[in-house]
């Protein structure tokens, strides 16, 4: 536990924070036109994380600070969050771009990230507890950023169950603390062996619970639908992206290296919440209007599909690729939904009648991005599925998997919704939302092209499937 | 070279995505059937090369290792005849649209998509490639019926298409996890599989994996009682697009069930092989009957498509119950299931697109407006003829060898089955020659618009280029069997040795 660990291990969060704060200062000294510089800078600071990462992940594993792990885990962490921030850097460009507040949205998604990739590389309660404050707080900021009647109400709802969450973490860390006398995952899993398990099991569905509110995942997921319908598309996409790759990474290590399974019976805790997640989030969504509403309870959904990955973690060994894997394509993949809807800046389904016949292209990305998320071939999530059930039928949760292979089914419908409105003609052709919707597409251009490279790097990701499995399944 | 067969067609969809719409009918469908020829080509190529025993042209890369997955390509006597009446089907309706149609890009683009999956289908030899290609023809063609249907019943028989068929295709995707999970080392690899025979002993979990994988391959290809999608999805569907659901998406399940269940699950084959033969039989009947009371000559010939795929199972439930029946037998019936296979893609195709130019003609599907066409249309009813004779079984035409070996098969195995099944056809017979004898004989009627008589012209050539052609080809397989039979029989045997063991 000596606090002599080389700081270059952490130059990708360094990155993002110097990021942050160079922004943060240099946006308060720049012009309102300007500003766009701040948002080259974030990409480089990105950028160079990303580098930073590659080079340390042909390192072996190592614990740095005693509390955070470098492993395969975390630097595929760190690739999908720089990679998720880059995109997000690139969509919030029409919404942005000669905002009053365009520095402090870029900032405060570059500390979202830093907060989510801490998330998921700590090994420490105490470090888990700070990095769940560091992904919320400026989330919460970044929900309320257009200041807009709904988005106010979005992000007092998020600020309001996040800080019940975050009393709940806290309690629960106090707890597991108490009974193991340890806070490092290491000493805690041996001091859980003597302590009394029913208040390691308090204590952890506390912590729990506190993880399934940063991932969105039943019961913590209320505020998903509205922070998604309440807020422009691209805060959206920000707030159901970037920390559930941190929450559901911190959730798989916390079960996986901290709590012994014969102490406390995690593996059918987490079960049930994918069970409840998917499909309670699929039976909510049916009703929807709104494409936004109908996207949030869908990654609700996702989660659930994730979180069988985390169900059996420790039991099959594709469970900790699966994870990563299907977390690399729910993050693109949702990005492009999100980016399409940005395009069109049209929150109703009807308001996406004749988007084929307008942008073709962005309809096309639509489809890739709405079937991917089902998990249609060829792209990302459908192999992410594909490993993701491997495991979890591996692991013992067959009845599991049965499920999701209905939600899954259930889910096509309402997504299909979307894609039939988009490839209807509007009722009149000649005026109203749908000319709107498509000639509109053009003039946000960051957002289209956003839509457009996402959908293909989740296609590509599918297609590449062997590649990067083989890079997330190999210990470093 | 077999990457070549199915990539070319998306070669060409890329090609053609830059070229303007505005460039018509002609530019798209005439390029896709330069395509078809060019697939036709290679598919004999291929067929030349074809080794006596074993996989032909086979190609096999790791794609994702450490899941199992390969991309494994390869052809033998199942899946050969298959692939080419892939590239006949195709061939034919690309004629067929040359006669036009409406967003021309759009409907050649995803033809050709459709056509890449289906080649790609009968070839994989990896399950999860095979399940890729599966799910993808279900994607593709919910567009064709959706953007091509008839307004809002057409979007709505598209999503039960689609929901129904996707179920079916995830369960798939469930057994083959199961069946994958089941050896000593994890692999979707078809031949390896078959190899290790992992479930060779039955049981619970061998029989819970055949029972995914059955209702997955069931729901496609359609089995008694998972068929519901089916009337509605040919009803709605471009003439094009029927002609393709037939004669090549339903393939896919009953392929299916040579190529994975019967090989890989053979213990679990031989458990419930009475299953697939009771529920061929219930399909068979409930096809024929249902059909029977049927007005409405699209609907008619869709339930004919269940009675046919009936026999199919059928056949493949006899071949699995090994105790009953002798070596000889039940390569019989493999043999007869595999070419019914075959000639019910080439007639039924033929039925559906006859079908679609009575439709362009009279804008009705219903067979009680049409009389006399036998002297207003000749060229039609002869066509027509010759399609629902070939239909019932007549000898001379395909399906008759193909039901002759089905039952001849199946007759010692399961005797009370084949008998039943036999009056499926004498329904079938009574049906198609009804609906004959409404349409074709008698006084010449047809459904006119209000006060204007519609033109009623007799078949175009280019009709005629595209239906005729398929049941030329019918014929020439039932007056000449042992061409194709030649090729299937090693297979069969083959399939046949690996249920037994």
């Amino acid at each position: 536990m000596m606090v002599d660990s080389d700081p270059t291990a952490l130059i990708p969060e360094i990155a993002l924070l110097l990021g942050a704060v160079a922004g943060l200062l240099l946006g308060a000294w720049t012009p309102r036109r300007r500003q766009w510089t701040i948002r080259v800078l974030a990409g480089l600071a990105a950028a160079a994380g990303l580098a930073a990462t590659a080079v340390a992940a042909t390192r072996p594993p190592e614990v740095v600070f005693g509390t955070y792990v470098l492993d395969t885990a975390t630097h595929t962490t760190r690739a999908i969050v720089l990679v998720t921030t880059l995109a997000l850097v690139a969509l919030c460009g029409d919404t942005a771009a000669g905002h009053r507040r365009e520095t402090e949205f870029v900032v405060l998604v570059q500390l979202g990230a830093l907060g989510s990739m801490l998330l998921g590389g700590a090994a420490d309660l105490v470090l888990l507890f700070a990095a769940f404050l560091l992904a919320s707080v400026p989330l919460y900021a970044l929900a309320g950023w257009a200041k807009q009647g709904t988005a106010t109400e979005a992000a007092l709802k998020y600020y309001l169950a996040g800080a019940l969450a975050g009393v709940t973490t806290l309690a629960g860390v106090t707890l597991l603390f108490g009974v193991a006398g340890a806070t490092g995952y290491a000493g805690v899993a041996e001091g859980l062996t003597r302590g009394p398990g029913g208040a390691a099991a308090v204590g952890l569905v506390a912590v729990l619970a506190g993880l399934a509110f940063k991932a969105g995942a039943v019961p913590a997921h209320f505020w998903v639908p509205d922070v998604a319908d309440g807020t422009p598309p691209a805060v959206a996409a920000v707030i159901t992206t970037l920390p559930k790759i941190g929450a559901l990474v911190a959730t798989y290590r916390l079960l996986d290296t901290a709590i012994p399974a014969d102490i406390v019976d995690w593996p059918l805790l987490v079960a049930i919440l994918a069970a409840a997640s998917m499909t309670l989030a699929n039976l909510a969504a049916f009703a929807q209007t709104s494409v936004l509403r109908l996207l949030g309870y869908s990654t609700v959904s996702q989660v659930g599909y994730l979180l069988m990955a985390v169900a059996v973690a420790g039991r099959a060994p594709l469970a900790e690729p699966a994870l990563l894997f299907y977390l690399a394509g729910y993050a693109v993949t949702n990005v492009a939904a999100f980016a399409v809807v940005a395009a069109t800046a049209q929150r109703s389904i009807d308001g996406h009648r004749g988007l084929a016949r307008h942008d073709p292209l962005l309809a096309t990305a639509l489809v890739v991005a709405l079937l991917g998320l089902v998990g249609t071939p060829p792209t990302a999530v459908l192999f992410g599925k594909l490993v993701v059930f491997t495991a979890a039928v591996d692991g013992g949760l067959a009845w599991l998997v049965v499920l999701a292979v209905l939600n899954t089914v259930a889910s096509l419908f309402y997504y299909l919704r979307v894609i039939a409105a988009a490839f209807t003609a509007g009722d009149n052709d000649h005026a109203g939302a749908v000319d709107h919707a498509g000639s509109g597409t053009r003039s946000r251009p960051w957002a289209r092209w956003t839509a457009l490279g996402t959908a293909t790097l989740s296609l590509l990701l599918g297609v590449g499937a062997g590649v990067v499995l083989t890079v997330v399944g190999t210990p470093t | 070279m077999l990457s070549l067969i199915v990539f070319w067609p998306a070669l060409v969809a890329v090609a053609l995505s830059v070229v303007p719409a505005r460039a018509g009918t002609r530019v798209f469908a005439g390029a896709w059937f330069a395509t078809g020829l060019v697939q036709l080509g290679l598919v004999a190529v291929v067929w030349a090369g074809l080794p006596a025993t074993g996989y032909g042209s086979v190609e096999r890369l790791a794609w994702i290792p450490s899941a199992g997955v390969s991309y494994h390509l390869g052809v033998d006597g199942l899946s050969l005849p298959l692939l080419a009446l892939t590239a006949v089907l195709f061939t034919a309706t690309a004629v067929y649209t040359l006669r036009g149609i409406a967003r021309p890009k759009g409907f050649v683009l995803l033809f050709l998509a459709l056509q890449a999956v289906s080649a790609g289908l009968f070839v994989a030899l990896d399950l999860i490639l095979f399940f890729l290609f599966f799910d993808l023809s279900i994607v593709f063609m919910y567009f064709v019926i959706a953007g091509w249907g008839t307004g809002a019943p057409a979007r709505r028989a598209a999503l039960t298409f689609f929901l129904y068929t996707f179920l079916g295709s995830l369960a798939l995707l469930l057994g083959f996890i199961l069946l994958a999970l089941a050896g000593p080392r994890f692999t979707f690899d078809i031949p390896a599989l078959a190899a290790q025979n992992p479930l060779a002993d039955g049981g619970a979990y061998a029989g819970l994996t055949l029972l995914v994988i059955g209702i997955g391959l069931a729901v496609k290809t359609p089995l008694f009682p998972f068929h519901t999608w089916l009337p509605p999805a040919h009803t709605e569907a471009p003439a094009a697009g029927s002609a393709i659901l037939a004669g090549i998406l339903l393939k896919m399940g009953t392929y299916g069930f040579v190529r994975i269940a019967m090989p890989l699950l053979p213990a679990s084959w031989r458990q419930f092989a009475l299953m697939a033969v009771v529920l061929g039989v219930v399909s068979v009947l409930w096809g024929a009957l249902v059909a029977l009371a049927q007005t409405d000559l699209k609907r008619m010939i869709a339930y004919t498509s269940v009675n046919h795929m009936g026999y199919v199972l059928l056949g493949l439930g006899a071949a699995g119950l090994v105790a009953g029946s002798g070596e000889q037998a039940r390569t019989l019936a493999t043999a007869g299931a595999t070419y019914q296979m075959v000639s019910h893609g080439l007639i039924t195709a033929a039925l559906f697109l006859l079908a679609g130019s009575l439709h362009e003609r009279g804008h009705t599907y219903d067979m009680t407006a049409y009389g006399g066409l036998a002297t207003r249309i000749p060229r039609f009813a002869g066509l027509f003829a010759v399609a629902a004779f070939a239909s019932l079984g007549l000898p001379g035409f395909s399906g008759f060898i193909a039901e002759f070996q089905i039952f001849a098969g199946a007759l010692g195995a399961v005797p009370v089955a084949t008998v039943i099944a036999v009056t499926g056809v004498l329904i079938t017979a009574a049906l198609l020659l009804l609906a004959m004898g409404r349409m074709l004989p008698g006084e010449v009627r047809v459904p006119d618009a209000p006060g204007t008589p519609r033109p009623f012209p007799d078949l175009g050539a280019r009709e005629l280029l595209a239906i005729a052609p398929l049941l030329m080809l019918a014929t020439v397989l039932g007056l000449l069997p042992r061409a194709l039979l030649d090729v299937i029989e090693p297979a069969a045997r083959s399939v046949n040795d690996l249920v037994a063991r």
